[in-house]
């Protein structure tokens, strides 16, 4: 059986970006970098989405349905997060998620 | 197996070869345009496993939403707002962050390791439909209308939403 047809390769792939969604997301130091970061996690689960559907779901439009909401929600969220980006540089002048810390307790 | 399996399983692993590179590329880039450029190449990987999850739809969604949208507003982002400030990307993390980093990664890969290797995934008895466009389609109007709708007034209220946040952030609000 090739690794094309197997669940655990999509699995693992879902996994990896997953993981490095996590890692990016922890240690880039810019709020865009935080974004795309958060671009490769979505993926992952989106990934992992279409993989059961392929092998596990009793109705294949199921698992399909779900990744065209996720990726609409991705799209959603890009366009927030790249306007609020833009607002905090217009009001505190950096982009570094150290220095805008108003509301830190 | 024939000629043509053996291209297709080239093709497959030429994918994932495109995510783990895009990846890499998107991790340790200096510049942040670079690091949208690798995840627009991580995203063309996910595209061709799409292609072979039986959805060329999806592969084709997927290359006009996640890289014909998404890049390119982040990349509008990098590009309209603040150039200077991309020293703060190229500043090394602080070791902190690295290992705390490096912990949460290594933690949460093991348990779904551990959960993927050892989970029974038994196929479905018998499918309902298959995986044409068509039946994508009635479902999403019947059975699946209101996700549906729902995602169009989320995507409308996060574009009249985004407008009015640039907005404000340019001209301040009025009162």
């Amino acid at each position: 059986m090739m690794p094309s047809d197997q669940l655990a390769t999509y699995l693992l792939l879902g996994l990896f970006l997953l993981i490095f969604g996590i890692y990016g997301m922890i240690r880039h130091r810019t709020f865009v970098g935080m974004l795309i970061s958060g671009e490769f996690i979505l993926n992952g689960a989106a990934l992992n989405f279409m993989a059961f559907n392929r092998f596990v779901a009793p109705d294949p439009a199921v698992g399909q349905i779900f990744t065209l909401i996720v990726m609409g929600i991705g799209a959603a969220e890009a366009a927030m997060i790249v306007s609020l980006i833009l607002m905090v540089f217009h009001k505190y002048r950096v982009i570094d998620p150290d220095k805008v810390r108003d509301l830190k307790g | 197996m024939s000629f043509y399996r053996y291209l297709a399983e080239g093709l497959f692993f030429g994918f994932i070869v495109c995510i783990f590179a895009g990846a890499f590329i998107s991790l340790r880039a200096r510049q942040l345009m670079n690091s949208v450029l690798g995840l627009a190449i991580s995203l063309l990987g996910v595209a061709g496993l799409f292609y072979h999850l039986g959805s060329p739809f999806l592969a084709l969604m997927e290359l006009l939403i996640n890289i014909g949208v998404v890049c390119v507003v982040i990349a509008f982002g990098i590009m309209v707002g603040p150039k200077p400030d991309q020293a703060a990307e190229k500043r090394p993390p602080p070791k902190r962050n690295r290992m705390l980093a490096a912990g949460a990664c290594l933690a949460a890969s093991a348990l779904l390791l551990w959960t993927v290797l050892n989970t029974p995934w038994n196929p479905a008895i018998a499918r309902i439909g298959d995986f044409t466009i068509r039946h994508l389609g009635e479902s999403l109007l019947h059975q699946f209308c209101l996700p549906f709708e729902l995602i169009s007034i989320l995507l409308l209220v996060a574009i009249i939403g985004a407008l009015i946040i640039a907005r404000i952030g340019r001209y301040g609000a009025r009162e």
